[in-house]
Protein backbone atom coordinates (compact mmCIF):
# COMPACT_ATOMS: atom_id res chain seq x y z
CA UNK A 1 0.00 0.00 0.00
CA UNK A 2 1.05 3.65 -0.97
CA UNK A 3 2.71 5.38 2.10
CA UNK A 4 0.46 8.41 2.16
CA UNK A 5 -3.09 5.95 2.33
CA UNK A 6 -0.96 3.85 5.29
CA UNK A 7 -0.95 6.76 6.89
CA UNK A 8 -4.46 7.89 6.33
CA UNK A 9 -5.62 4.16 7.10
CA UNK A 10 -3.42 3.38 10.19
CA UNK A 11 -4.25 0.18 11.73
CA UNK A 12 -6.18 1.56 14.78
CA UNK A 13 -8.50 3.12 12.08
CA UNK A 14 -9.30 0.42 10.42
CA UNK A 15 -9.23 -1.11 13.80
CA UNK A 16 -12.02 0.74 15.23
CA UNK A 17 -13.72 1.24 11.62
CA UNK A 18 -13.97 -2.62 12.46
CA UNK A 19 -15.15 -2.91 15.33
CA UNK A 20 -16.45 1.09 16.50
CA UNK A 21 -16.30 1.30 20.53
CA UNK A 22 -19.87 3.07 22.05
CA UNK A 23 -21.68 2.14 19.32
CA UNK A 24 -25.30 1.91 20.71
CA UNK A 25 -28.06 4.34 21.71
CA UNK A 26 -27.46 5.64 25.39
CA UNK A 27 -31.26 5.41 26.44
CA UNK A 28 -31.42 8.26 29.47
CA UNK A 29 -28.92 10.44 27.67
CA UNK A 30 -29.65 14.05 28.33
CA UNK A 31 -27.69 15.44 25.72
CA UNK A 32 -27.86 14.35 22.32
CA UNK A 33 -27.37 15.64 18.50
CA UNK A 34 -27.47 14.44 15.14
CA UNK A 35 -24.62 15.20 12.32
CA UNK A 36 -24.95 14.94 8.31
CA UNK A 37 -23.17 15.66 5.68
CA UNK A 38 -25.25 16.33 3.01
CA UNK A 39 -22.67 15.74 0.19
CA UNK A 40 -22.04 12.06 1.24
CA UNK A 41 -24.47 11.21 3.21
CA UNK A 42 -22.55 10.42 6.25
CA UNK A 43 -24.83 10.30 9.02
CA UNK A 44 -24.43 10.17 12.86
CA UNK A 45 -26.45 10.20 16.09
CA UNK A 46 -24.51 10.84 19.43
CA UNK A 47 -25.73 10.71 22.80
CA UNK A 48 -24.10 11.79 25.91
CA UNK A 49 -24.84 11.79 29.92
CA UNK A 50 -23.50 15.52 31.17
CA UNK A 51 -23.19 15.50 34.92
CA UNK A 52 -22.02 18.91 36.13
CA UNK A 53 -20.45 19.81 32.93
CA UNK A 54 -18.54 16.68 32.72
CA UNK A 55 -18.89 13.79 30.55
CA UNK A 56 -20.24 11.01 32.26
CA UNK A 57 -20.69 8.63 29.02
CA UNK A 58 -21.04 8.87 25.73
CA UNK A 59 -22.24 6.74 22.73
CA UNK A 60 -22.84 6.98 19.02
CA UNK A 61 -24.99 5.27 16.34
CA UNK A 62 -24.67 6.12 12.47
CA UNK A 63 -23.35 5.12 8.84
CA UNK A 64 -20.25 6.53 7.65
CA UNK A 65 -16.88 5.84 6.11
CA UNK A 66 -13.92 4.28 8.21
CA UNK A 67 -12.30 7.78 8.78
CA UNK A 68 -15.91 9.33 10.17
CA UNK A 69 -16.93 6.16 12.63
CA UNK A 70 -13.25 5.46 13.58
CA UNK A 71 -13.32 9.48 14.24
CA UNK A 72 -16.33 9.12 16.46
CA UNK A 73 -15.56 5.68 17.90
CA UNK A 74 -11.77 7.02 19.04
CA UNK A 75 -13.54 10.58 20.24
CA UNK A 76 -16.32 8.13 22.52
CA UNK A 77 -13.28 6.60 23.93
CA UNK A 78 -11.00 9.78 25.13
CA UNK A 79 -13.90 12.28 26.41
CA UNK A 80 -15.53 10.45 29.09
CA UNK A 81 -14.95 11.95 32.37
CA UNK A 82 -13.82 15.00 30.60
CA UNK A 83 -15.16 18.81 31.01
CA UNK A 84 -16.82 20.72 28.49
CA UNK A 85 -14.46 23.31 28.08
CA UNK A 86 -11.81 20.62 28.21
CA UNK A 87 -13.58 19.18 25.34
CA UNK A 88 -14.08 21.82 23.18
CA UNK A 89 -10.41 22.76 23.22
CA UNK A 90 -9.25 18.97 22.34
CA UNK A 91 -11.60 19.63 19.71
CA UNK A 92 -9.92 22.76 18.58
CA UNK A 93 -6.48 20.73 18.27
CA UNK A 94 -8.19 18.34 16.25
CA UNK A 95 -9.44 20.56 14.39
CA UNK A 96 -5.96 22.00 13.83
CA UNK A 97 -4.68 18.23 13.21
CA UNK A 98 -7.14 17.49 10.52
CA UNK A 99 -6.56 20.57 8.48
CA UNK A 100 -2.60 20.81 8.48
CA UNK A 101 -2.86 23.62 10.83
CA UNK A 102 -0.85 21.63 13.70
CA UNK A 103 2.36 20.62 13.29
CA UNK A 104 4.54 21.05 15.86
CA UNK A 105 5.71 17.45 16.85
CA UNK A 106 5.28 17.34 20.62
CA UNK A 107 1.38 19.10 20.51
CA UNK A 108 0.98 16.90 18.33
CA UNK A 109 2.00 14.16 20.49
CA UNK A 110 -0.07 15.34 22.82
CA UNK A 111 -2.86 14.57 21.23
CA UNK A 112 -2.38 10.87 22.01
CA UNK A 113 -4.37 7.99 20.38
CA UNK A 114 -5.75 11.26 18.21
CA UNK A 115 -2.59 11.74 16.81
CA UNK A 116 -3.24 8.79 14.27
CA UNK A 117 -5.44 11.24 12.64
CA UNK A 118 -2.93 13.58 11.09
CA UNK A 119 -2.71 11.65 7.30
CA UNK A 120 -6.07 13.39 7.19
CA UNK A 121 -3.84 16.76 6.29
CA UNK A 122 -3.39 15.50 3.03
CA UNK A 123 -6.20 14.27 1.90
CA UNK A 124 -8.41 18.03 1.87
CA UNK A 125 -12.07 16.20 0.91
CA UNK A 126 -11.65 13.83 3.97
CA UNK A 127 -11.67 16.54 6.59
CA UNK A 128 -14.84 16.59 7.02
CA UNK A 129 -15.12 12.43 7.38
CA UNK A 130 -13.04 13.21 10.37
CA UNK A 131 -14.61 15.90 11.84
CA UNK A 132 -18.47 15.34 11.68
CA UNK A 133 -18.68 13.79 14.80
CA UNK A 134 -16.93 16.57 16.42
CA UNK A 135 -19.18 18.82 15.12
CA UNK A 136 -22.20 16.87 16.41
CA UNK A 137 -20.57 16.52 19.93
CA UNK A 138 -20.18 20.08 20.07
CA UNK A 139 -23.74 20.31 19.10
CA UNK A 140 -25.34 18.27 21.39
CA UNK A 141 -22.71 19.95 24.34
CA UNK A 142 -24.27 23.45 23.54
CA UNK A 143 -27.64 22.47 23.00
CA UNK A 144 -30.36 19.85 24.38
CA UNK A 145 -31.38 18.10 21.17
CA UNK A 146 -29.89 19.57 18.09
CA UNK A 147 -29.00 18.49 14.61
CA UNK A 148 -25.92 20.17 12.53
CA UNK A 149 -24.97 19.81 8.84
CA UNK A 150 -21.10 20.00 7.64
CA UNK A 151 -22.62 22.30 5.01
CA UNK A 152 -24.01 24.66 7.20
CA UNK B 1 -31.73 6.37 -45.53
CA UNK B 2 -31.37 4.28 -42.54
CA UNK B 3 -29.35 6.35 -39.72
CA UNK B 4 -27.48 3.67 -38.12
CA UNK B 5 -26.57 2.16 -41.70
CA UNK B 6 -24.54 5.65 -42.15
CA UNK B 7 -22.94 5.54 -38.83
CA UNK B 8 -21.23 2.08 -38.25
CA UNK B 9 -21.24 -1.29 -39.05
CA UNK B 10 -18.85 -1.24 -42.14
CA UNK B 11 -16.09 0.59 -39.34
CA UNK B 12 -13.11 -0.86 -37.98
CA UNK B 13 -13.04 0.14 -34.03
CA UNK B 14 -9.63 0.92 -33.30
CA UNK B 15 -9.28 0.65 -29.87
CA UNK B 16 -5.15 1.97 -29.62
CA UNK B 17 -6.32 4.66 -32.35
CA UNK B 18 -9.40 5.88 -30.21
CA UNK B 19 -6.86 6.18 -26.88
CA UNK B 20 -4.62 8.49 -28.73
CA UNK B 21 -6.94 10.52 -29.66
CA UNK B 22 -7.67 11.43 -26.04
CA UNK B 23 -4.29 13.20 -24.72
CA UNK B 24 -5.79 13.04 -20.94
CA UNK B 25 -5.75 9.39 -20.75
CA UNK B 26 -1.60 9.38 -20.79
CA UNK B 27 -1.68 10.77 -17.31
CA UNK B 28 -0.03 9.50 -14.40
CA UNK B 29 -1.69 8.88 -11.00
CA UNK B 30 -0.10 8.58 -7.70
CA UNK B 31 2.71 6.71 -10.22
CA UNK B 32 0.41 4.62 -11.85
CA UNK B 33 -1.62 5.29 -15.17
CA UNK B 34 -5.01 6.97 -15.37
CA UNK B 35 -7.88 4.02 -15.13
CA UNK B 36 -10.41 6.57 -16.23
CA UNK B 37 -13.96 4.88 -15.05
CA UNK B 38 -15.91 7.82 -14.11
CA UNK B 39 -17.21 8.84 -17.59
CA UNK B 40 -20.94 9.08 -16.26
CA UNK B 41 -20.10 11.90 -14.73
CA UNK B 42 -18.36 13.41 -17.35
CA UNK B 43 -16.10 12.12 -20.35
CA UNK B 44 -12.65 13.05 -21.87
CA UNK B 45 -12.13 15.36 -24.88
CA UNK B 46 -10.34 14.04 -27.80
CA UNK B 47 -7.87 15.98 -29.02
CA UNK B 48 -10.01 17.15 -32.18
CA UNK B 49 -12.04 19.01 -29.75
CA UNK B 50 -9.98 20.65 -27.45
CA UNK B 51 -8.14 21.95 -31.08
CA UNK B 52 -10.97 23.09 -32.16
CA UNK B 53 -12.28 25.10 -29.09
CA UNK B 54 -8.37 26.89 -29.60
CA UNK B 55 -8.79 27.51 -33.11
CA UNK B 56 -12.43 29.36 -32.46
CA UNK B 57 -10.76 31.75 -29.71
CA UNK B 58 -7.71 32.15 -32.15
CA UNK B 59 -8.88 32.49 -35.53
CA UNK B 60 -13.39 33.07 -35.11
CA UNK B 61 -14.44 34.91 -32.01
CA UNK B 62 -16.64 37.13 -32.62
CA UNK B 63 -20.65 37.59 -31.06
CA UNK B 64 -23.24 35.66 -33.23
CA UNK B 65 -25.92 36.69 -35.04
CA UNK B 66 -26.72 40.63 -36.17
CA UNK B 67 -23.18 41.15 -36.46
CA UNK B 68 -22.26 42.28 -40.15
CA UNK B 69 -18.51 42.36 -39.64
CA UNK B 70 -15.98 39.20 -40.87
CA UNK B 71 -15.47 37.65 -37.92
CA UNK B 72 -19.25 37.65 -36.65
CA UNK B 73 -20.24 35.68 -39.99
CA UNK B 74 -17.85 33.04 -39.54
CA UNK B 75 -19.06 32.34 -35.78
CA UNK B 76 -22.56 32.98 -37.00
CA UNK B 77 -22.05 30.08 -39.49
CA UNK B 78 -19.88 27.92 -37.27
CA UNK B 79 -22.05 27.83 -34.69
CA UNK B 80 -25.60 26.94 -36.71
CA UNK B 81 -23.39 24.28 -38.45
CA UNK B 82 -23.03 22.97 -35.03
CA UNK B 83 -26.90 23.14 -34.44
CA UNK B 84 -27.30 21.07 -37.70
CA UNK B 85 -24.94 18.45 -36.87
CA UNK B 86 -26.87 18.11 -33.63
CA UNK B 87 -30.10 17.97 -35.38
CA UNK B 88 -28.82 15.52 -37.67
CA UNK B 89 -26.91 13.14 -35.00
CA UNK B 90 -30.59 12.82 -33.48
CA UNK B 91 -32.72 13.07 -36.62
CA UNK B 92 -34.66 15.96 -35.33
CA UNK B 93 -37.01 17.15 -38.37
CA UNK B 94 -35.54 20.79 -38.37
CA UNK B 95 -32.38 23.06 -36.98
CA UNK B 96 -35.94 25.27 -35.16
CA UNK B 97 -36.19 22.18 -32.94
CA UNK B 98 -32.46 22.16 -31.21
CA UNK B 99 -32.19 24.80 -28.73
CA UNK B 100 -29.04 25.38 -27.03
CA UNK B 101 -28.89 25.41 -22.91
CA UNK B 102 -25.77 25.39 -20.53
CA UNK B 103 -26.44 21.54 -19.99
CA UNK B 104 -29.01 18.97 -19.42
CA UNK B 105 -29.96 20.29 -16.10
CA UNK B 106 -30.88 23.65 -17.68
CA UNK B 107 -32.43 21.85 -20.58
CA UNK B 108 -35.19 20.51 -17.60
CA UNK B 109 -35.67 23.67 -15.68
CA UNK B 110 -36.33 25.52 -19.40
CA UNK B 111 -38.68 22.50 -19.85
CA UNK B 112 -40.06 22.52 -16.41
CA UNK B 113 -41.01 26.48 -16.49
CA UNK B 114 -41.85 26.89 -20.18
CA UNK B 115 -44.46 23.52 -20.22
CA UNK B 116 -45.28 24.89 -16.51
CA UNK B 117 -46.22 28.24 -17.20
CA UNK B 118 -48.11 26.93 -20.70
CA UNK B 119 -49.51 24.04 -19.91
CA UNK B 120 -49.92 23.06 -16.16
CA UNK B 121 -52.76 24.41 -14.36
CA UNK B 122 -53.63 23.48 -10.39
CA UNK B 123 -54.75 20.07 -10.06
CA UNK B 124 -52.67 18.69 -12.72
CA UNK B 125 -50.24 15.44 -12.40
CA UNK B 126 -47.01 15.19 -13.59
CA UNK B 127 -45.63 10.88 -13.95
CA UNK B 128 -41.27 10.64 -13.72
CA UNK B 129 -40.12 7.53 -12.20
CA UNK B 130 -38.41 6.18 -8.96
CA UNK B 131 -34.68 6.58 -10.68
CA UNK B 132 -34.49 9.81 -11.71
CA UNK B 133 -31.59 12.28 -11.35
CA UNK B 134 -32.24 15.10 -8.99
CA UNK B 135 -31.75 17.89 -12.22
CA UNK B 136 -35.24 15.86 -12.75
CA UNK B 137 -37.23 15.75 -10.17
CA UNK B 138 -36.55 18.94 -8.28
CA UNK B 139 -37.62 21.28 -10.93
CA UNK B 140 -41.08 20.04 -11.28
CA UNK B 141 -40.80 19.84 -7.48
CA UNK B 142 -40.61 23.66 -7.83
CA UNK B 143 -42.97 24.23 -10.81
CA UNK B 144 -45.34 21.61 -8.62
CA UNK B 145 -45.56 23.58 -6.14
CA UNK B 146 -45.70 27.06 -7.20
CA UNK B 147 -49.01 25.97 -9.58
CA UNK B 148 -50.36 23.12 -7.31
CA UNK B 149 -49.96 20.08 -9.37
CA UNK B 150 -49.31 16.83 -8.37
CA UNK B 151 -45.45 14.69 -8.85
CA UNK B 152 -46.26 11.46 -9.05
CA UNK B 153 -43.54 8.73 -9.30
CA UNK B 154 -43.62 5.03 -10.91
CA UNK B 155 -41.92 2.53 -8.44
CA UNK B 156 -38.94 0.47 -9.88
CA UNK B 157 -38.30 -3.26 -8.61
CA UNK B 158 -35.16 -4.70 -6.33
CA UNK B 159 -33.38 -5.07 -9.91
CA UNK B 160 -33.76 -1.81 -10.52
CA UNK B 161 -36.59 -1.76 -13.40
CA UNK B 162 -40.15 0.50 -13.64
CA UNK B 163 -43.12 -1.12 -12.78
CA UNK B 164 -44.68 -0.64 -16.02
CA UNK B 165 -48.09 -1.54 -14.22
CA UNK B 166 -47.89 0.57 -12.27
CA UNK B 167 -47.23 3.51 -14.82
CA UNK B 168 -50.41 2.27 -16.78
CA UNK B 169 -52.17 2.41 -13.89
CA UNK B 170 -51.36 6.24 -12.73
CA UNK B 171 -52.15 7.67 -15.73
CA UNK B 172 -55.42 9.37 -15.61
CA UNK B 173 -57.45 12.46 -17.13
CA UNK B 174 -55.22 14.73 -14.72
CA UNK B 175 -52.22 13.42 -16.13
CA UNK B 176 -51.06 16.11 -18.02
CA UNK B 177 -46.99 14.86 -18.53
CA UNK B 178 -44.51 12.26 -18.35
CA UNK B 179 -40.63 12.66 -17.70
CA UNK B 180 -38.60 10.23 -17.34
CA UNK B 181 -34.88 9.34 -17.22
CA UNK B 182 -34.02 7.09 -20.41
CA UNK B 183 -30.70 5.49 -18.65
CA UNK B 184 -30.67 5.98 -15.24
CA UNK B 185 -27.08 7.30 -13.89
CA UNK B 186 -26.93 5.27 -10.86
CA UNK B 187 -28.03 1.54 -11.83
CA UNK B 188 -27.30 1.80 -15.41
CA UNK B 189 -31.20 0.89 -16.36
CA UNK B 190 -31.98 1.64 -19.89
CA UNK B 191 -36.11 2.14 -19.42
CA UNK B 192 -38.43 0.93 -22.46
CA UNK B 193 -39.27 4.44 -23.51
CA UNK B 194 -40.56 3.37 -26.60
CA UNK B 195 -43.70 2.02 -24.81
CA UNK B 196 -43.70 4.97 -22.37
CA UNK B 197 -44.05 7.08 -25.39
CA UNK B 198 -46.49 4.72 -26.81
CA UNK B 199 -48.68 3.83 -23.78
CA UNK B 200 -48.43 8.17 -23.20
CA UNK B 201 -49.65 9.08 -26.84
CA UNK B 202 -52.40 7.40 -26.38
CA UNK B 203 -53.74 9.58 -23.83
CA UNK B 204 -52.33 12.72 -25.53
CA UNK B 205 -49.78 13.04 -22.94
CA UNK B 206 -46.26 14.44 -23.98
CA UNK B 207 -43.07 12.27 -22.40
CA UNK B 208 -39.71 14.38 -22.45
CA UNK B 209 -36.49 12.01 -21.69
CA UNK B 210 -33.49 12.88 -20.21
CA UNK B 211 -31.15 11.82 -22.11
CA UNK B 212 -27.64 12.55 -20.56
CA UNK B 213 -27.02 9.21 -19.64
CA UNK B 214 -27.99 7.56 -23.26
CA UNK B 215 -26.98 10.37 -25.83
CA UNK B 216 -23.24 8.64 -25.54
CA UNK B 217 -24.53 5.51 -25.64
CA UNK B 218 -27.54 4.73 -27.93
CA UNK B 219 -28.77 5.30 -31.41
CA UNK B 220 -30.88 8.48 -30.42
CA UNK B 221 -33.71 8.95 -33.53
CA UNK B 222 -36.39 11.37 -32.09
CA UNK B 223 -38.98 10.65 -35.07
CA UNK B 224 -38.97 7.45 -34.49
CA UNK B 225 -38.97 7.48 -30.87
CA UNK B 226 -41.49 10.15 -30.75
CA UNK B 227 -40.62 11.60 -27.97
CA UNK B 228 -41.80 15.59 -27.41
CA UNK B 229 -38.77 16.82 -26.03
CA UNK B 230 -34.76 15.78 -25.35
CA UNK B 231 -32.61 16.82 -23.15
CA UNK B 232 -28.71 15.69 -22.81
CA UNK B 233 -25.01 17.42 -21.92
CA UNK B 234 -22.34 18.27 -24.40
CA UNK B 235 -19.20 16.87 -22.09
CA UNK B 236 -21.01 13.64 -21.41
CA UNK B 237 -20.73 12.54 -25.33
CA UNK B 238 -16.49 14.00 -25.15
CA UNK B 239 -17.65 17.41 -25.65
CA UNK B 240 -17.17 20.80 -23.35
CA UNK B 241 -18.87 21.55 -20.53
CA UNK B 242 -21.20 24.21 -20.13
CA UNK B 243 -23.31 23.66 -23.09
CA UNK B 244 -26.44 21.04 -23.75
CA UNK B 245 -30.07 20.43 -25.77
CA UNK B 246 -32.91 20.96 -25.74
CA UNK B 247 -34.82 19.23 -29.11
CA UNK B 248 -38.70 19.94 -28.74
CA UNK B 249 -40.83 19.10 -30.97
CA UNK B 250 -41.70 22.38 -33.21
CA UNK B 251 -45.31 22.55 -32.35
CA UNK B 252 -44.97 21.81 -28.95
CA UNK B 253 -42.07 25.02 -28.82
CA UNK B 254 -44.33 27.01 -30.92
CA UNK B 255 -47.13 26.94 -28.10
CA UNK B 256 -44.44 27.24 -24.96
CA UNK B 257 -44.07 30.69 -23.63
CA UNK B 258 -40.24 31.65 -23.10
CA UNK B 259 -38.07 30.51 -20.57
CA UNK B 260 -35.37 33.77 -20.14
CA UNK B 261 -35.93 37.16 -21.67
CA UNK B 262 -32.96 39.49 -23.09
CA UNK B 263 -31.15 39.78 -26.13
CA UNK B 264 -31.47 37.44 -28.91
CA UNK B 265 -34.78 36.27 -28.16
CA UNK B 266 -36.76 39.32 -29.18
CA UNK B 267 -38.68 39.95 -32.36
CA UNK B 268 -38.89 43.60 -31.21
CA UNK B 269 -39.28 45.12 -27.67
CA UNK B 270 -40.86 48.31 -27.03
CA UNK B 271 -41.58 49.68 -23.25
CA UNK B 272 -45.08 48.63 -23.50
CA UNK B 273 -45.16 45.30 -25.53
CA UNK B 274 -42.44 42.40 -27.04
CA UNK B 275 -42.83 40.18 -29.61
CA UNK B 276 -40.66 36.94 -29.16
CA UNK B 277 -38.19 35.87 -32.18
CA UNK B 278 -38.66 32.74 -34.13
CA UNK B 279 -37.54 29.05 -32.94
CA UNK B 280 -35.14 28.11 -31.25
CA UNK B 281 -33.83 31.66 -30.89
CA UNK B 282 -37.23 32.66 -28.75
CA UNK B 283 -35.65 29.85 -26.07
CA UNK B 284 -31.93 31.68 -26.09
CA UNK B 285 -31.87 34.83 -24.30
CA UNK B 286 -28.58 36.23 -24.34
CA UNK B 287 -24.92 35.42 -26.03
CA UNK B 288 -24.96 31.86 -26.09
CA UNK B 289 -22.10 29.53 -24.90
CA UNK B 290 -20.48 30.05 -28.60
CA UNK B 291 -17.19 28.17 -28.62
CA UNK B 292 -18.53 25.11 -26.47
CA UNK B 293 -20.99 25.02 -28.98
CA UNK B 294 -18.98 24.87 -31.74
CA UNK B 295 -16.88 22.22 -29.93
CA UNK B 296 -20.03 19.95 -29.06
CA UNK B 297 -20.52 20.13 -32.92
CA UNK B 298 -16.90 18.56 -33.74
CA UNK B 299 -17.53 15.71 -30.50
CA UNK B 300 -20.39 14.86 -32.27
CA UNK B 301 -18.56 14.52 -35.65
CA UNK B 302 -15.78 12.98 -33.77
CA UNK B 303 -18.47 9.91 -32.40
CA UNK B 304 -20.50 9.80 -35.91
CA UNK B 305 -17.32 8.98 -37.59
CA UNK B 306 -16.14 6.20 -34.98
CA UNK B 307 -19.90 5.36 -34.94
CA UNK B 308 -22.39 5.22 -32.17
CA UNK B 309 -23.60 1.30 -32.39
CA UNK B 310 -19.84 0.46 -32.48
CA UNK B 311 -18.82 2.44 -29.21
CA UNK B 312 -22.33 0.99 -27.79
CA UNK B 313 -21.25 -2.71 -28.56
CA UNK B 314 -17.26 -1.53 -27.11
CA UNK B 315 -19.02 -0.79 -24.06
CA UNK B 316 -21.66 -3.50 -23.98
CA UNK B 317 -18.49 -5.78 -24.09
CA UNK B 318 -17.09 -4.03 -21.10
CA UNK B 319 -19.86 -4.06 -19.04
CA UNK B 320 -20.46 -7.82 -19.28
CA UNK B 321 -17.07 -8.14 -18.76
CA UNK B 322 -16.91 -6.09 -15.41
CA UNK B 323 -19.84 -7.91 -14.29
CA UNK B 324 -19.01 -11.15 -14.35
CA UNK B 325 -15.56 -10.44 -12.61
CA UNK B 326 -16.81 -8.21 -10.08
CA UNK B 327 -19.69 -11.01 -8.98
CA UNK B 328 -16.60 -13.66 -8.63
CA UNK B 329 -15.79 -11.36 -5.46
CA UNK B 330 -19.07 -12.54 -3.05
CA UNK B 331 -18.10 -9.78 -0.83
CA UNK B 332 -19.64 -7.30 -3.77
CA UNK B 333 -23.16 -6.74 -4.25
CA UNK B 334 -23.88 -5.03 -7.47
CA UNK B 335 -27.06 -2.64 -7.34
CA UNK B 336 -28.91 -2.00 -10.61
CA UNK B 337 -29.28 -5.87 -12.03
CA UNK B 338 -31.83 -4.62 -15.00
CA UNK B 339 -31.83 -6.91 -18.43
CA UNK B 340 -31.01 -4.17 -20.23
CA UNK B 341 -28.36 -1.76 -18.84
CA UNK B 342 -25.84 0.54 -20.10
CA UNK B 343 -22.11 1.04 -19.36
CA UNK B 344 -22.71 1.79 -15.22
CA UNK B 345 -21.42 -0.67 -13.07
CA UNK B 346 -22.88 0.81 -9.47
CA UNK B 347 -22.02 -1.81 -6.24
CA UNK B 348 -21.19 -1.80 -2.64
CA UNK B 349 -18.54 -4.09 -0.72
CA UNK B 350 -19.71 -5.62 2.76
CA UNK B 351 -18.37 -3.47 5.58
CA UNK B 352 -16.59 -0.98 3.26
CA UNK B 353 -17.95 2.46 3.09
CA UNK B 354 -17.69 3.54 -1.04
CA UNK B 355 -15.31 6.87 0.06
CA UNK B 356 -13.02 4.29 1.54
CA UNK B 357 -13.36 2.50 -1.58
CA UNK B 358 -12.98 5.29 -4.15
CA UNK B 359 -9.89 7.02 -1.68
CA UNK B 360 -7.97 3.45 -2.39
CA UNK B 361 -8.96 3.26 -5.83
CA UNK B 362 -7.40 6.72 -6.69
CA UNK B 363 -3.94 5.34 -5.42
CA UNK B 364 -3.92 2.59 -7.83
CA UNK B 365 -4.86 5.55 -10.80
CA UNK B 366 -8.25 4.24 -10.84
CA UNK B 367 -11.17 6.80 -11.11
CA UNK B 368 -14.52 6.05 -10.12
CA UNK B 369 -17.32 7.74 -8.73
CA UNK B 370 -18.91 7.23 -5.09
CA UNK B 371 -21.78 8.83 -3.25
CA UNK B 372 -25.44 8.91 -4.16
CA UNK B 373 -25.27 10.15 -7.69
CA UNK B 374 -27.53 13.01 -7.20
CA UNK B 375 -30.04 10.05 -6.88
CA UNK B 376 -30.88 9.97 -2.95
CA UNK B 377 -35.00 8.13 -3.58
CA UNK B 378 -32.81 5.75 -5.28
CA UNK B 379 -30.59 5.16 -2.48
CA UNK B 380 -32.99 5.26 0.03
CA UNK B 381 -34.94 2.53 -2.23
CA UNK B 382 -32.35 0.16 -1.86
CA UNK B 383 -31.75 1.10 2.07
CA UNK B 384 -27.80 2.36 1.40
CA UNK B 385 -26.07 5.77 1.95
CA UNK B 386 -24.48 5.34 -1.32
CA UNK B 387 -22.80 3.22 -3.71
CA UNK B 388 -19.40 3.13 -5.56
CA UNK B 389 -19.92 3.16 -9.57
CA UNK B 390 -17.84 2.77 -12.65
CA UNK B 391 -18.72 3.61 -15.78
CA UNK B 392 -17.29 2.87 -19.60
CA UNK B 393 -16.43 4.88 -22.37
CA UNK B 394 -15.97 3.86 -25.63
CA UNK B 395 -11.83 4.13 -24.73
CA UNK B 396 -11.62 2.24 -22.05
CA UNK B 397 -10.57 -1.89 -21.99
CA UNK B 398 -10.82 -5.33 -20.72
CA UNK B 399 -7.36 -4.03 -19.04
CA UNK B 400 -8.90 -1.50 -17.16
CA UNK B 401 -11.47 -3.32 -15.59
CA UNK B 402 -9.03 -5.66 -14.67
CA UNK B 403 -7.32 -3.03 -12.84
CA UNK B 404 -10.33 -2.46 -11.07
CA UNK B 405 -10.91 -5.76 -9.58
CA UNK B 406 -7.43 -6.50 -8.62
CA UNK B 407 -7.55 -3.17 -6.94
CA UNK B 408 -11.07 -4.15 -5.33
CA UNK B 409 -9.78 -7.02 -4.12
CA UNK B 410 -7.05 -5.77 -2.23
CA UNK B 411 -9.41 -3.17 -0.74
CA UNK B 412 -11.31 -6.19 0.84
CA UNK B 413 -7.87 -7.56 2.27
CA UNK B 414 -6.84 -4.69 3.54
CA UNK B 415 -10.34 -3.99 5.49
CA UNK B 416 -10.84 -7.02 6.51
Amino acid sequence: MDAELRELYQQVILDHNKSPRNFKKLDNANHSAEGYNPLCGDKINLYLIMEDDVVKDVSFQGSGCAISKASASLMSSIIKGMKKEEVEKLFEKFHDLVTGKLTDEKEIEELGKLAVFAGVRDFPARVKCASLAWHTLISALKDGKSVVSTEE
Amino acid sequence: MNKSAIHTESKIFDIEKIRTDFPILKTIVHGKPLCYLDNAATTQKPQVVIDKLVEFYTTMNANIHRGVHFLSEISTKEFEDARAKIKNFINAKSEKEIIFTKGTTDSLNLAAIAFGRGKLKSGDEIIITGMEHHSNIVPWQLIAKEKNIKLRVIPITDKGEIIFEEFEKMINEKTKLVSVVYVSNSLGTVNPVEKIIETSHKFDIPVILDAAQAIQHLNIDVQKLDCDMLAFSGHKIYGPTGIGILYGKEKLLNELPPYQGGGDMIAKVTFEETTFNSLPYKFEAGTSNIADAIGLGTAIDYVSIIGIDAIARHEGELLDYATDRISELPEIKIIGQAKKKSSVLSFVIQNIHPHDVGTFLDFEGVAIRTGHHCTQPVMDRYNIPATSRASFAMYNTKEEVDTLVNSLKKIIEVFN
